[in-house]
């Protein structure tokens, strides 16, 4: 994006800081992202960024379309990636739960897209306008089969803005969908949010083939490669599939050792990069012997907690995470080593608890909190848990 | 200088040959008329994507060089849809079949002819889920034989070219296989359409449908498309008792109309806002 394409944009968007909602925030964010395509279809609490994005797609020379349900408007998204836009998607669990199949999809044809789930409470139609923390897995394991995406987590409107930026540049950089879990809580509350200006926008654009096109490998370039995308169009004749497929593209689907050095590509892709897609906020942790772990809206009512521990000469320190998938494990182990007990609050019966005491694997004790109805946990609710655990014994 | 076959020919990906499909299917044949109907337009195959979905059908995609999106069961119009507004210069061809389009995809379908989007879907319909083996389709007639109505089709099947005009579709044609000149020509007046076409292509499945059909063996199928089929044209010279009588499947070019485009009109907003800026 030139100068003028974001002088345009800002005006579009009008004043900074702005006082909006998250959804409108992502909204925000994917234009100054460079996304030119939005696909979606309304659900609560999800659907001010469809609205937004329709208000905001002609004045960007841009397009905005209804699909007939959520499985269109992924698979639009992924058409229009192809067809060399940076497109987007949102929607909350029950569509989340529709567009599974087309996620495992792009993940296989690796193509660049940005989904943002603003969660709410389930199974099924459960609390529509009630937020939630019950896709976590479902973002990481939802589809079928051996994959690795990318998940981030705002806990702001702010961040909401950031990081759908962030998402975007992640995505076209590794070629993979990438999920924005946000909240019916941070999705509808409206925050002061500051759009950045010109010169601290870093956009990341997906990378072409330049060599020709008897010599481009579309699928392949080594064990944790990501190969440039000859999109449609350009002459590369791309043969884009679901099948396990060679290098070239071309389907192999009986073939063990093709489908072997695929999917563990499209892992390794991911895996190998895990450090650099490390996403955490610390505080207080300097000395700290407990540590409250949390992320999205949590995150606030955890921080507020930590600081009345603090207040009390408790030594508690505070981890959130904002790059969820891949997990950050090494950062849980190293904190596992330094601290005794971890508690972790979080809007669901107990998802990225696990993955922790995976992490830490026994190196400390890690307590749940859970909360469930589509009420935030309160900061006494934190205190007393932390409490409890430093006063409980290990086994 | 190439013949016509050796020309078309240059179109496929060699090295994706021989085909998956089966002696007497009549994928190939739609393949030939697809691949004859893109060179007498002499359209730029680097400008053209072929899209398609889950089934024997949605394996020609792969057959030709150039791009092609092999999507997931049922979806290859919501894909198709997504790159072509995205970028409307690329003409966007979808292969279906009955099982992918009007089964699993039937809400892409009629929403795609109600939405109008520049597409033009090839669907072979050849009444069964030919790849998994011969089981009953919404387009299997009634009675009709399959491994998963073994004891006969209890239930009412699609006209898809007629439920495909209802939905709003400005462009909807049918022929049998065995019409390789009206079919090539029927595509290129699809994919010269501004708007939504959809080609319904009756395609034998030699291989799925068991003796008791009726319909084992290619002779059994080509004799029934002839005895099932009236063409439209015939249709419409008949009086109306006569036409009360018929219970064929017309054939031929069935809807031709001129109708607003979605590229085209959102194009037009994307220029009253550019304007404005000025």
């Amino acid at each position: 994006m030139d100068k003028q394409g974001y002088d345009a944009i800002r005006k579009l968007l009008g004043e900074s800081p702005a006082f909006v909602q998250g959804d409108v925030a992502c909204a925000y964010g994917a234009v100054l992202a460079g996304c030119r395509y939005f696909a979606g279809y309304p659900i609560t609490p999800a659907t001010e960024t469809a609205e937004s994005m329709a208000s905001l797609m002609p004045g960007c020379g841009g397009t905005y379309i209804q699909m007939e349900d959520e499985i269109a408007s992924i698979a639009a998204v992924i058409g229009a990636s192809w067809a060399g836009e940076k497109a987007m998607t949102t929607t909350s669990g029950p569509g989340f739960s529709l567009m599974q199949e087309n996620i495992g999809y792009a993940c296989m044809t690796e193509t660049p897209c940005v989904i943002v789930n603003v969660q709410r409470s389930g199974p099924s139609t459960g609390q529509p306008t009630e937020p939630a923390q019950g896709d976590m897995m479902q973002a990481r394991w939802g589809s079928h089969g051996d994959y690795e995406l990318i998940a981030l987590v705002p806990n702001s409107v702010q961040e909401c803005l950031d990081l759908v930026i962030e998402a975007f540049n992640l995505s076209e950089r590794f070629r993979v969908p990438v999920i924005v879990l946000t909240d019916g809580e941070v999705g509808h509350m409206r925050e002061k949010t500051v759009i950045p200006e010109f010169d601290e926008l870093k956009l990341v654009e997906r990378e072409t083939p330049t060599v020709p096109r008897e010599s481009y490998v579309p699928f392949g370039g080594g064990e944790a490669a990501v190969p440039p995308m000859g999109f449609f169009g350009l002459g590369y004749r791309t043969y884009v599939t679901g099948l396990t497929h060679t290098e070239k593209g071309l389907p192999a689907t009986s073939s063990a050792e093709e489908h072997t050095k695929l999917v563990s590509r499209l892992c390794e892709k991911i895996r190998q990069a895990s450090e650099s897609l490390v996403r955490i906020e610390e505080r207080y942790l300097d000395e700290a012997e407990f540590a409250v772990v949390s992320y999205g809206i949590t995150s606030r009512v955890a921080l507020n907690a930590v600081r009345t521990l603090r207040r009390r000469k408790k030594k508690i320190g505070y981890l959130r995470l904002i790059g969820l998938w891949p997990f950050p494990e090494e950062r849980l182990l190293g904190l596992s080593k330094q601290v005794k007990g971890i508690l972790v609050p979080e809007m669901n019966l107990g998802q990225v608890y696990h993955p922790i005491r995976e992490a830490v694997a026994g190196k400390c004790r890690v307590a749940h909190l859970p909360k469930i109805g589509g009420e935030i946990h309160t900061p006494a609710e934190i205190v007393e848990a932390v409490q409890k655990l430093m006063g409980g014994r290990r086994r | 200088m190439f013949n016509k076959a050796e020309r078309i020919r240059e179109y496929l990906r060699s090295e994706m040959l021989p085909s998956i499909f089966c002696s007497g299917c009549g994928n190939g044949n739609v393949l030939n008329y697809t691949l004859r109907a893109i060179d007498e337009l002499r359209i730029d195959i680097d400008k053209v994507v072929f899209i398609s979905g889950i089934g024997c059908s949605s394996r020609l995609p792969g057959y030709i060089d150039a791009d092609g999106l092999h999507t997931t069961h049922g979806r290859a119009i919501a894909f198709a849809t997504g790159v072509k507004t995205a970028n409307p210069d690329l003409t966007v061809i979808i292969f279906t079949g009955d099982g992918d389009c009007a089964g699993i995809g039937g809400n892409h379908l009629i929403h795609a002819a109600r939405r109008n989007v520049d597409l033009t879907v090839i669907e072979m319909n050849n009444y069964n889920y030919g790849m998994t083996g011969g089981q009953l389709s919404p387009t299997t007639p009634v009675e009709g034989r399959t491994t998963t109505s073994p004891f006969g089709n209890l239930e009412e099947p699609f006209d898809l070219a007629a439920l495909v005009v209802g939905a709003g579709a400005p462009f909807v044609a049918r022929w049998p296989v065995g019409y390789p000149y009206e079919t090539v020509d029927t595509i290129k007046r699809g994919i010269e359409k501004k708007g939504f076409s959809f080609i319904e292509i009756l395609t034998p499945c030699p291989t799925g449908y068991s003796p008791e059909s009726g319909l084992k063996g290619n002779r059994q199928i080509w004799d029934w498309y002839k005895r099932n089929t009236l063409l439209a044209s015939k249709y419409r010279q008949l009086s109306d008792e006569e036409r009360a009588d018929e219970d064929r499947m017309l054939i031929g070019v069935l809807q031709d109309v001129e109708k607003r485009e979605f590229t085209d009109e959102w194009a037009k907003l994307v220029a009253q806002f550019a304007a404005s800026r000025e």
